[in-house]
């Protein structure tokens, strides 16, 4: 019950917040965001004690043989975990801010944050479809309402991008669903391994398509930079932090245990696109000016190794993803949240009109060091963890993929130290000298964030243990 | 049989009401009453018929499924009287008549879910398309509502005439005109009935305007009072599917036979798909779009005819439903615009927010969004497909069209929520509001439990 109250808590306050009015939006917003995280860590807790209490099932269309079935395995644990903490963080960081028609700036936020959850908990196909979409929808909104002054164009084609992707994933199910024997779209029939050899190697394509795109995956990528860079910034948080993971996680839990031999089949060439992308977007991100955009293309980078690693497929690579997924969506919303506050007191986001920020504002510059550094994958924080895996696991596949692969990280140093140059270092200007330092509720979320980083980069194993359970489920298929 | 009398019944009961009622509301009220209680005769009669289906004298079978796909025309058909039943002054005098033609379109419907018999069918398409062409030209000092009229007629009987000569040609090579006694099916393909098949499934494309054959719709549809428009589009159109899937699941269906229309018809549908859809992506008005956007509609149903299953029938009947609810939606706020091109819906959420959410959800459940009943209809008519085996190419067609639809749909959705501007409308009232909530309602509800319609089937 405990996972439908996931869903439920988001739904419920998001509806009614549309209907509020003045600073109602931003308390409730706040107070379901709070509740979603204890729900989750009372599931959590639930999850280690009795892990077959955390799974619901109900009839839904029985015609169809869909049932409204959720759960948590470690991975699905985890990512809830993610999405509770990173949507506090995000509104306690805009706590400050008044934007126009907050009732709808926040209900959109929640229902977005309830289509997340049902992405993470699903364990029917159908259901898993439509969370998949119903996640979209709201963000659809979100940038087009807030964003830049480019965001129609630029996020319809994030859209119309997303939504091909899911409906030729759609073909996939309804292709699956009609080669099981008990005509269900239950987790136990999808991955019980009725489907021959050659359908699975077309099948790969078509979930992996809608996967890619999400990730993004190099080519499907083009959409990403300019959606982050037109969209408003807590939004751009939701999307890089979380949403990106919907594609890594469909991966792990819908295509590799549905299609195993579809997956090996293709493995090589899914690499071979991951690493072009981490390449191709670490050596974009290098002369980007846009701090929006430079973020960006630093994601596909990093996105790219997780996908890369995700197709390699042994016990190692695929820990290395699963927390490197927590990591990732912690960090990237730190970089992010210091990018909002920057522009909050700047309104510039080109990396040339900024400077010597470290004089004017030292805590901010230190946190933006630390938060650069687990981006990175420095030792002792937590990006280093997750990666380490990743090559090391990429390397048991196949050292070569792993050598072109490894240029991303001197490639990550380039540019995010460029860039840390770039801001908080260097001659100060006349805008730059105008720069306040944190206030308390920034504080607050970036001490957060910081604890983060270096607990899980000293001491992993609570996460690795977490995630255990779910590497097994994986590599048994094999 | 309770259908077809009571609308030929509540038919002649509007045209007379004309001569004694002079006040156009009540002709409205009357009108939703006969509905009503047409509504209400056609479901008593599932209970007569609980063991599979009643024939009456070798010319109509009435089954379940006929019964729930006319409560399925009568609910779109009530639903668009209480939402648009007023526009219909607007139009012309005759208020009266243009709802008594209305009931004779539906007579036609209920003969073209239950014909057993071809010539019952050439009697079926007849009595939907003759109302419509006088529909089309009831704007009578409109030329461009003459033109639909007169060039609607002009195509209508030129394809009937198709249809009667395919009608002849499996007669000549049959000897029977009962679909279930042809047995065409069996043993060798017949080339004469062939031939009659393919001219069948012109006249057939023709009134479902799917391409080659669609060449009038838009400008039908264009130049046809909106509020006319708006039933042509949506009910008229099921019930040609109706009896599209109809003919060809009963008496063409089988052996040999099948595999020559289904390439047929697999090349129709994919035509059809592709010129819809693109061809909408260029349209400035929106009633053009939603001309084209019929069309590539048409193409999703026909899938449900190329696939000879279970699924494809539980589909048409869903899809009739989703598509019929979610466009006389849309027109029905269409209708309240003064300007029809995408510009007139600039900022409309800002004046009338309702009226923008309920749009959008309609909108989303044409681009079969999850959580909207489109959603379940065209996932019926994929998995019916599928299903079938070697049409996934077409499969992959259609999905890719539907990504497509997502461009035109998703326009009305940026101009009213993205956009900036003052639109005019006509006065809404609230009663108009309530009905646009309960028609969204709808859409939602089927398409969060689709069980509900399903579990009658």
């Amino acid at each position: 019950m405990l996972t439908v109250l996931l869903i439920l808590i988001p739904l419920v306050a998001g509806l009614v917040t549309f209907g509020l009015k003045g600073s109602g939006p931003k308390t409730l917003g706040l107070i379901a965001s709070v509740a979603s995280l204890a729900v989750t860590v009372g599931a959590l807790f639930q999850y280690r004690t009795a892990p077959e209490s955390v799974q619901f099932s109900a009839c839904w269309i029985p015609q169809l043989g869909a049932r409204f079935s959720v759960g948590l395995d470690g991975m699905g644990m985890m990512l809830c975990l993610l999405t509770a903490i990173s949507f506090l963080l995000i509104f306690v960081v805009i706590y400050g801010r008044n934007y126009e028609r907050s009732n709808s700036f926040y209900g959109l936020m929640l229902l977005s944050q309830a289509g997340l959850t049902g992405v993470f908990t699903a364990y029917d196909a159908m259901l898993f479809y439509v969370f998949w979409e119903l996640a979209l929808i709201p963000v659809y909104f979100l940038c087009s309402l807030w964003g830049g002054e480019k965001r129609i164009p630029v996020t319809f084609k994030f859209f119309v991008y997303t939504f091909t992707g899911s409906l030729l994933m759609l073909v996939g199910i309804i292709y699956i669903y009609l080669q099981s024997p008990d005509k269900s779209f239950s987790y136990a029939s999808f991955t019980a391994g009725n489907i021959d050899a050659h359908a699975q190697s077309w099948l790969f394509w078509l979930f992996f398509a809608a996967f890619a795109i999400k990730m993004p995956v190099f080519p499907f990528h083009t959409w990403q930079p300019d959606t982050y860079e037109q969209s408003p910034t807590p939004v751009t948080m939701v999307l890089s932090g979380i949403m990106v993971k919907m594609g890594l996680f469909g991966v792990m839990r819908w295509l590799l245990p549905v299609l195993p031999k579809g997956a090996d089949m293709w493995s090589d060439a899914a690499i071979v696109l991951s690493i072009i992308g981490i390449v191709y977007a670490s050596c974009i991100a290098i002369v980007q000016s846009d701090f929006k955009r430079l973020i960006a293309y630093s994601s596909i980078a990093h996105i790219g190794l997780m996908s890369a690693a995700i197709f390699a497929n042994n016990e190692q690579s695929l820990q290395g993803v699963l927390i490197q997924l927590f990591n990732h969506g912690i960090n990237i919303i730190g970089l992010w949240i210091i990018v909002e506050i920057i522009q909050d007191r700047l309104k510039v986001k080109n990396l040339n009109d900024l400077g010597g920020i470290a004089q004017y504002a030292p805590r901010m510059a230190i946190f933006l060091v630390i938060i650069s550094l687990a981006n990175i994958g420095l030792p002792l924080t937590n990006g280093f963890v997750g990666e380490f895996l990743m090559f090391s696991g990429l390397f048991q596949f196949n050292p070569w993929f792993m050598a072109v692969a490894g240029l991303g990280i001197i490639l990550a140093a380039v540019y995010t130290l460029n860039m840390v140059q770039k801001v908080i270092f260097g001659q100060s200007n006349q805008l730059t000298e105008t720069t306040t330092d944190l206030k308390g509720n920034e504080l607050l979320v970036l001490t957060v964030i910081v604890v983060l980083i270096i607990a899980l980069g000293v001491y992993p194993k609570p996460m690795l243990d977490l995630v255990s359970s779910t590497t097994e489920l994986v590599n048994k298929v094999y | 049989m309770n259908a077809l009398i009571f609308t030929a019944l509540s038919g002649v009961v509007m045209m007379f009401a004309g001569l004694f009622v002079r006040n156009k509301q009540h002709i409205k009220f009357i009108a939703i009453a006969a509905l009503l209680i047409t509504f209400g005769a056609n479901l008593a009669e599932l209970s007569t018929i609980a063991a599979g289906s009643r024939t009456v004298y070798g010319m109509i079978t009435i089954s379940n499924f006929s019964i729930l796909f006319n409560a399925v025309a009568f609910g779109a058909t009530l639903l668009y009287f209480m939402l648009s039943g007023s526009a219909f002054e607007k139009v012309g005098e005759h208020v009266s008549d243009y709802f008594a033609l209305i009931f004779f379109i539906l007579s036609g419907i209920t003969l073209a879910v239950s014909f057993s018999s071809l010539l019952m069918l050439f009697l079926a398409i007849e009595i939907m398309s003759i109302p419509q062409y006088i529909l089309a030209g009831s704007d009578k000092k409109n030329p461009k509502s003459n033109e639909a009229s007169l060039k609607y007629f002009l195509m209508g009987s030129f394809s009937t005439g198709i249809l009667l000569m395919g009608i002849t040609l499996i007669y000549g090579a049959t000897g029977t005109f009962n679909i279930s006694d042809l047995g065409l099916g069996e043993g060798e393909v017949s080339p004469l009935a062939l031939c009659g098949i393919i001219l069948l499934a012109f006249a057939l494309s023709f009134k479902v305007s799917a391409a080659p054959f669609h060449f009038w719709t838009p400008d039908v549809y264009d130049g046809s009072p909106s509020v006319f428009t708006s039933f042509m589009a949506t009910v008229v159109k099921a019930g040609g599917f109706i009896a599209f899937i109809r003919i060809f699941h009963v008496a063409f269906a089988g052996g040999a036979l099948s595999a020559h229309w289904q390439l047929l018809l697999s090349i129709i549908t994919a035509v059809t798909l592709i010129i819809g859809n693109f061809t909408a992506v260029f349209q400035q008005s929106v009633k053009r779009m939603l001309a084209y956007s019929s069309i590539a509609q048409a193409g999703f149903m026909l899938l449900s005819v190329i696939a000879l299953n279970d699924m494809a029938t539980k589909g048409i009947i869903l899809y009739a439903a989703a598509y019929s609810v979610a466009t006389i939606g849309v027109f029905a706020v269409l209708i309240k615009l003064k300007d029809y091109t995408f510009d007139g819906f600039n900022g409309l959420a800002r004046t009338q927010p309702l009226l923008a959410v309920t749009t959008t959800i309609f909108l989303f459940s044409l681009a079969g969004i999850p959580l909207t009943a489109g959603f379940f209809a065209k996932y019926f008519v994929l998995t019916a497909a599928v299903q079938q085996g070697n049409l996934l190419w077409l499969v992959i067609v259609a999905v890719l069209c539907a990504a497509i639809s997502v461009y035109y749909y998703f326009r009305v959705i940026i101009a009213m929520f993205f956009k900036q501007g003052e639109p005019k409308t006509s006065e809404i009232t609230g009663g108009f509001k309530f009905m646009l909530v309960v028609t969204a309602a709808i859409v939602i509800i089927l398409g969060v439990f689709p069980g509900l319609l399903l579990q009658l089937i």
